[in-house]
């Protein structure tokens, strides 16, 4: 069995190990660093539960191997729920409030991609809102608490922020 | 589930991606952004030995325009790229209003043009766009460079005009002239899901009535079709009505197409879908006039 040296930054640490090529990213931040926020479903990049930000953007943690994301940075919903991630932070106290999650196995992907959202977009109409997280399944919620958590999160962050 | 073990290689060049994949023969692969090829091997539907990432050939991931005034797009742009790029925008907005029906954000991120066109699904979108703006494909392979149209490119359900060890480099186009107009439509059960019919489309207006226009329909066939007798009926010089034109097309459209049956949808409905689109884009291609 061959394995590679592979060097990722996780969370603002870098870390290294070797690992077989086929490794993909999900099961090397869950199996090798022991991050399990990240979750594994489908593993065929339909369902949403295992997106990452790598280099700032949503990637599927199935669909990328290991030993591809060598050099580049990582964040998890573990890096995300530290201080001074704003956005995520208003996401999740959205998410609590509104309701926006039942068993929470969708929930870690689901934050990582509406933070990307409105990193991008500040202020998505609900219709945005749906088309960015139509790349996620949730079996519980019927979505729209989600529309309506993310909706909120944007309101308390351009309160928060006062007028640009 | 897990793919089974490979070796793996983060190509230096394109050449050299070549070089491993001539001597590798049969078990090698090109991995690009991965995100068919993955699922693929995930359900251990595809096990290759190697696998030859292109991934890092970041020259490949240019978007220039030529000097004869053609864009060429290189292999390795993202899905991402293509709708955030001003040059894609302006110079050949078909790939532009295309982009926003593939997946969702997280794997436009990583998927790429090349891989698109490579795979060749026959619901996918991009193979239809380069289809209807009648594009180039260039190829890298162990015996130097070829150049293949992209209406010659497509040969199958995920087979191409690509030979093993070759690598598609770029895409090459003409940019939209003033005078010209694309459109796109397609049904799909959900956002982001690969299409059950679409249509990309480009022609050319004048006071109001198409002169010029080619129609490429995929997730009809095993490959996008070119409607061409709908496509003669949308320019019969001898209907100056549009609305009859597009009446005649809808008809001609059934002997373009002969779509199959599948437990999605059945072919009458495939064909039924394919008429209100043919309406939806050519009536949106009309009202925008020429030039987007
Ligand atoms: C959930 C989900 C939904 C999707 N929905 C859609 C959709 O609606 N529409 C759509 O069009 N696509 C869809 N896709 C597929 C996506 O667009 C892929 O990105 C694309 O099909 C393949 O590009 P890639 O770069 O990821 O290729 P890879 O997966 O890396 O490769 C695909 C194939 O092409 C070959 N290849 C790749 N690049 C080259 C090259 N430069 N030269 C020669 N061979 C090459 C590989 O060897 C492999 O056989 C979806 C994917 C997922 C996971
Ligand atoms: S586990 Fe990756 S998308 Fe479902
Ligand atoms: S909260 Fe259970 S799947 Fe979304």
């Amino acid at each position: 069995m061959t394995t590679m040296a592979t060097t990722i930054s996780v969370n603002g640490t870098s870390v290294t190990r070797q690992v077989e090529p086929r490794t993909n990213l999900v099961d090397f931040l869950r199996g090798e660093l022991g991050l399990t926020g990240t979750h594994v479903g489908c593993e065929h990049g339909v369902c949403g539960a295992c997106t990452v930000l790598m280099d700032g953007a949503t990637v599927r943690g199935c669909l990328i191997l290991a030993v591809q994301a060598s050099g580049r940075d990582v964040l998890t919903i573990e890096g995300l729920s530290e201080p001074g991630h704003r956005i995520t932070k208003a996401l999740q106290e959205a998410f609590v409030l509104r309701n926006a999650l039942q068993c929470g196995f969708c929930t870690p992907g689901i934050l990582v991609t509406a933070t990307e959202l409105l990193t991008q977009d500040p202020a998505p109409s609900r219709e945005l809102i749906r088309e960015a997280i139509s790349g996620h399944y949730c079996r519980c919620t019927g979505y729209h608490a989600i529309v309506d958590a993310v909706q909120q999160a944007a309101d308390v962050l351009a309160a928060t922020q006062g007028p640009a | 589930m897990k793919p089974a073990p490979f070796d793996y290689v983060r190509a230096e060049s394109v050449h050299h991606a070549v070089r491993l994949l001539a001597e590798n023969k049969d078990g090698a692969r090109i991995i690009a952004g991965g995100q068919s090829l993955m699922t693929a091997m995930n359900f251990r539907m595809s096990s290759p030995a190697l696998l030859v990432d292109i991934g890092e050939l970041e020259h490949l991931r240019d978007i220039t325009l030529t000097a004869d005034a053609r864009l060429r797009i290189g292999a390795l742009t993202r899905h991402a790229d293509l709708d955030a790029s001003p040059d894609i925008a302006a110079h050949t907005p078909l790939l532009r209003k295309a982009i926003r029906h593939v997946a969702h954000t997280a794997i436009r991120n990583r998927g790429t043009f090349g891989g698109s066109l490579s795979h060749a699904d026959p619901a996918s979108e991009l193979p239809a766009c380069v289809m209807a703006l009648d594009a180039t494909i260039h190829i890298v392979g162990p015996d130097g460079d070829r150049v293949v149209p992209a209406r010659h490119f497509f040969t199958g359900v995920h087979e191409t005009a690509l030979g093993a060890g070759e690598v598609l480099v770029a895409v090459e186009l003409d940019v939209i002239k003033a005078d010209e107009v694309s459109g796109f439509g397609e049904f799909a059960r959900r956002q982001g899901d690969y299409a059950m019919v679409g249509l990309a489309a480009h022609g050319r207006i004048a006071a109001g009535l198409l002169t010029a226009v080619d129609l490429a329909f995929f997730a009809v066939g095993s490959t996008p079709i070119l409607a061409r007798r709908a496509a003669a009926a949308l320019v019969d010089p001898a209907t100056p009505d549009p609305a009859q034109r597009l009446q005649r097309a809808r008809e001609a459209l059934s002997l373009d197409l002969d779509p199959p049956d599948d437990p999605q949808s059945s072919a009458a409905m495939r064909m039924e879908l394919a008429r209100v689109l043919l309406g939806r884009v050519v009536g949106d291609m009309l009202a925008r006039g020429a030039g987007a």
